[in-house]
């Protein structure tokens, strides 16, 4: 190597970098671990990653097996391990079926019958083995029928004893060690394991066994990459990759398996030029943390519906998304009109996704859960990889400038009315605002021309109470209340949204004496408002309005990205330093806004302080699903069970 | 022995344990028949008593450990020798028809019975030799066998004894000594499949677990690989083969030890592992292959005893079945890889009448049913 390729080569230490390439997939990328379960509706049971992931146990299936145990990012013991591995199953199973390569012999065995081979219990008792509780078709001796056989045995079935055989000793091994060790979750790797379900399904079948249940056997989407992802961070170790957030890009990766021997023909044909399996990830400047706020970070689901497990709603999103990409190309094309092959570049796209959505529909395991966030992302992925990172910016700018010039009136009008009224119509404005969005396509045919009109339009088109979801009542009461001390105001689109609808119910939380912390997108998506969009914006009102710009000074008005740059809201990957401002400024109160943030994702999601969720559904699948209409209405005020209101005598609903 | 002597029962005495592969027979003959007795004694039990202790051969398989005959026993206050006959579980039919042709039943003795085959050929028993089988637990059986056995005052050899420098083909030995306060123990039985049993005391014992690579597999791969048919053949080979040849070792990867987790270069880091070349399958032979299994069965049962002792905190191993029957191969490897893994820490233990312990359970049943 160093000779053909004239640079240094520094050897690492093979464990070393596996178990550092594995720490740092289970900490970064979300749905790396999951459990195989062959005959489930869904295959892939994902798990949600947790940063505390210590200790744990790794058994790497390669020629051999070896088991490490793991205890911090700096602790890790090989603690035993097995010359029965990868390299038995391949040797023994050449010899015995003339059967050259690895993947063919996973494929006889697939086909295989044990039975004949291996000698069973009820061979031996004529049944199960009451006694002992072992049942008739347990294996009581691997090839026990081998010695006395008057036949030949056919390839598949011996290929399959071999397959149990060394998948059931490995498995009877990593669980000795696991309960020697006291552990519970236990990684398996290598190339025996390495995106072959057959395998998967018997390992997780031993470990099941020999745990009677209690320990289930993981596995990692990127196991592959381990050893090569540890080895470039001990090369980049100067520039500590700890202080960095990482996320797996989408649009670079291929999935899942996409290169197995047991995948769709068409898929490996469409697979094209490039035969190898790809892991691009992103490496975002800032650390991405939880919301201190989230009740139970351990058990946080960000997604509302998981569409690997929900088919009749994967079907739905997918030929959604599919029937919209028409529109998102012509925008993209649109938003680079000075660009020649902007044109050229967008079909690109328009194919690179097209894929992505058809290798979903096949595999919907493919990066983990799918979920409309997924889909959503995966899209923003694939139009940065065509230069495409922001196709709505100049439609952003038309909107806000549009919408400035309302700002003032609309501010003065909310003025002139009662409290109550006007606590309401402050409702009302996020609301309609919210239904300005260009993202849902049932909307942007009514917005094209006049966007005053537009909002009064569409705040008198708003559904009558009471709504879908209605906690008004409980939020105004609380109103009536003492103030909060904070609140972070999740935000969503820019133009009428930001600054027709939020501002004002801003500018009324801070006349209460509420400091705010407005939470906008680190990066473009959709037409979401960005943090650096954000800043301008509100310098322009804070010149119009006396009370914004008393929030700027008085610092009781805080812009900050969240760390995002989807249309969704993972609250477990924020911005550190927004999570530093949370804490600090004792925020009582979260507000979330949008179909994105507030409905596709933590819909469910429970706080340890007060929350509002707030959107209007611009689907009528969607709204269909949840026992609503076409624009239907979501306001959801939440109080966390078991804190009642301080000074509120008010029912608090959960 | 010493439950209050009720009645004793009818001769003959024997305790017979089916297992998936070899049935064993243990038959008890007296010794101290007086002419009183002679005179009465009917005629088939005297062809019976004759034609097992005049062969020590029995058809085409069966075969009678002289070896392990134990001479001048006491049982339930008769004197007599104790013999031990073994025979392929799939040649039980012809024993069967020989009961039936020997007109066994009509002895009206109970025939205990223990192993998998007791409940399996029940019927079998029943509808060709016309005999009630007594069934039994092969576990039950077989600590009672193990403890009883090693308990006995013969004359012969110690049952118990283990490898003295297992390490050192020069200077192996073999040692005896006795289970005197053997408790708690690891007992590892080894036939077609192995169970690994935790014993507490005579009456208090656990399974703990098994494995289905066991004997059975041995035998069942080497005749797929090799082209041998029989356990005494594949013993051979493997005796005579080099099994390094065929398995990927730890200095074939590293280039030497893997000293990070002292790992020493002649360890086994892929069994079969150097299989995986079209080059190297076409150069090794029969008896590489063989070995190879061999080693690779024996390190295995090793590997998952030791973990067993560990996680149970018992550190004497007892090892026992019919898999170590001329296999002194496998026993020392199992001595050597129990004291070197284990630094030490647990030792491993031998006994003669190795696969027989569950058939002589039964036979004490018979005798002094619990």
């Amino acid at each position: 190597m160093k000779y053909q390729c004239r640079r240094r080569v520094d050897k690492e230490d093979e464990m070393t970098c596996l178990i550092k390439g594995c720490n740092f997939v289970l900490k970064n990328i979300p749905h790396e671990a999951f459990v195989y379960a062959k005959h489930a509706d869904s295959e892939f049971r994902f798990q949600t990653t947790n940063p505390d992931i210590f200790p744990y146990l790794l058994v790497n299936i390669g020629s051999g097996v070896s088991i490490v145990k793991v205890e911090s990012e700096d602790k890790f013991e090989r603690i035993g391990g097995s010359s029965i591995g990868g390299g038995t199953f391949w040797g023994l199973g050449a010899l015995l079926t003339k059967t050259k390569r690895f993947d063919e012999l996973l494929q006889l065995a697939s086909k295989g019958q044990h039975a004949s081979v291996d000698m069973l219990v009820k061979d031996i008792y004529g049944g199960s083995y009451g006694y002992l509780g072992l049942t008739g078709d347990l294996i009581a001796s691997s090839f026990g029928k081998s010695a006395t056989a008057d036949k030949d045995f056919s390839k598949e079935d011996m290929a399959k004893s071999l397959l149990h055989m060394i998948s059931n000793d490995i498995g009877q091994l990593a669980c000795l060690y696991a309960k020697l060790h006291n552990l519970s979750r236990v990684y398996f790797g290598g190339f025996f394991i390495r995106g072959h379900p057959v395998t998967m399904h018997t390992i997780t079948y031993s470990i099941n066994f020999f745990t009677k249940g209690e320990v289930q056997a993981l596995f990692l989407r990127h196991e592959g990459y381990l050893g090569t992802i540890g080895a470039f961070l001990k090369g980049a170790e100067e520039d500590n990759p700890n202080q960095y957030s990482w996320g797996e890009n989408y649009a670079g990766s291929s999935g899942l398996m996409s290169v197995s021997p047991d995948m769709n023909p068409m898929q490996r044909a469409r697979s094209g030029t490039f035969p190898f399996d790809m892991l691009e990830m992103d490496r975002l400047e800032r650390q991405l943390v939880n919301l201190p706020l989230l009740q139970d970070p351990s058990s946080y689901i960000p997604d509302t519906v998981d569409l690997t497990e929900d088919a009749l709603a994967r079907e739905y999103w997918l030929y959604c998304f599919e029937e919209a990409l028409d529109g998102v190309v012509k925008r993209a094309v649109a938003s680079q009109p000075d660009m020649p092959e902007a044109a050229l570049r967008a079909e690109k796209f328009r194919q690179k996704y097209r894929h992505k959505l058809q290798t979903l529909r096949q595999q919907p395991f493919a990066y983990g859960s799918l979920t409309v966030r997924s889909l959503l992302d995966t899209r923003e992925h694939c139009l940065n990889e065509f230069n495409f990172p922001d196709p709505y910016s100049k439609i952003k700018q038309r909107e806000n400038d549009i919408a400035l010039k309302y700002y003032q009136k609309a501010v003065k009008s909310l003025d002139e009315l009662s409290w109550e009224e006007k606590q309401f119509a402050l409702v009302r404005g996020v609301l309609a605002g919210n239904v300005f969005d260009w993202g849902a396509k049932a909307v942007s045919d009514v917005l094209e021309s006049d966007p005053e009109f537009g909002f009064e339009e569409a705040k008198r088109q708003l559904e009558e109470r009471p709504w879908l979801v209605d906690s008004y009542d409980q939020w105004l009461e609380r109103l009536k209340g003492p103030p909060h001390k904070c609140a972070l105001f999740f935000v969503d689109n820019s133009g009428v949204d930001i600054i027709l609808g939020v501002m004002p119910f801003v500018r009324e939380l801070l006349s209460r004496g509420t400091e705010v912390v407005l939470a906008s997108n680190s990066g473009p998506a959709l037409n979401d408002v960005t943090n650096g969009e954000l800043q301008i914006l509100t310098e322009r009102i804070a010149a119009m309005d006396p009370v914004i710009e008393a929030g700027l000074r008085e610092d009781r008005l805080l812009l900050v990205q969240s760390g995002s740059s989807s249309p969704c809201l993972d609250l477990s990957r924020l911005d550190k330093v927004l999570a530093m401002v949370v804490r600090e400024r004792q925020t009582d109160l979260v507000i979330i806004e949008g179909m994105g943030r507030a409905i596709h994702t933590n819909y469910y999601a429970m706080l340890s302080c007060e929350s509002l969720k707030m959107a209007v559904i611009k689907n009528s699948w969607l709204a269909d699903r949840l026992g609503g209409k076409l624009f239907s209405v979501v306001f959801k005020y939440e109080v966390p069970a078991g804190k009642p209101n301080k000074d509120c005598g008010a029912f608090s609903p959960s | 022995d010493n439950i209050g002597l009720a009645r004793k029962p009818p001769f003959p005495w024997f305790g017979m344990d089916i297992g998936g592969t070899l049935v064993k027979l243990v038959y008890f003959e007296p010794k101290d028949i007086t002419a009183e007795e002679e005179q009465e004694e009917v005629e088939n039990l005297k062809s019976i008593r004759r034609y097992l202790t005049s062969n020590t051969a029995y058809g085409k398989t069966g075969i009678r450990d002289v070896h392990l005959e134990l001479q001048d026993l006491t049982l339930c206050g008769r004197k007599g020798n104790l013999h031990f006959i073994r025979f392929p579980t799939h040649d039980l039919p012809a024993f069967l028809q020989m009961g039936r042709d020997k007109h066994f039943s009509s002895l009206h003795t109970t025939l205990c019975a223990t192993g998998g085959g007791a409940y399996k050929f029940e019927s079998d028993f029943r509808m060709m030799a016309d005999l009630e089988l007594h069934k039994l637990d092969e576990l039950d059986c077989l600590i009672r066998g193990v403890l009883y056995l090693d308990s006995v005052m013969s004359s012969g050899p110690s049952e118990c004894y283990y490898f003295e420098n297992p390490a050192d083909p020069d200077h192996c030995v073999q040692k005896p000594c006795t289970l005197e306060n053997p408790y708690p123990l690891l007992l590892v039985n080894i036939g077609s499949g192995v169970s690994i049993l935790a014993v507490y005391s005579e009456n208090n014992y656990k399974r703990v677990t098994g494995t289905s690579l066991g004997g059975g597999t041995f035998l069942g791969l080497c005749c797929l690989l090799t082209g041998c048919s029989t356990f005494e053949e594949a013993l051979e080979m493997a005796s005579q083969g080099e099994s390094t040849r065929v398995d990927k070792l730890v200095r074939d990867i590293y280039g030497g030890d893997y000293e990070r987790f002292g790992l020493p270069g002649w360890a086994v880091a892929s069994s079969f592992g150097n299989m995986m070349s079209k080059d190297k399958r076409e150069s090794v032979s029969k008896e590489d292959l063989a070995r190879a299994t061999l080693v690779t069965i024996t390190n295995n049962i090793g590997s998952i005893t030791r973990m067993c002792a560990l996680n149970e905190n018992i550190e004497t191993v007892l090892f026992v079945g019919n898999f170590l029957r001329v296999n002194t191969l496998s026993m020392k490897l199992l001595a050597y890889a129990m004291d070197y893994w284990s630094k030490g820490q647990l030792k491993a233990l031998f006994l003669r009448h190795e696969g027989y312990f569950g058939a002589v359970g039964a036979l004490l049943e018979l005798l002094h049913p619990s």
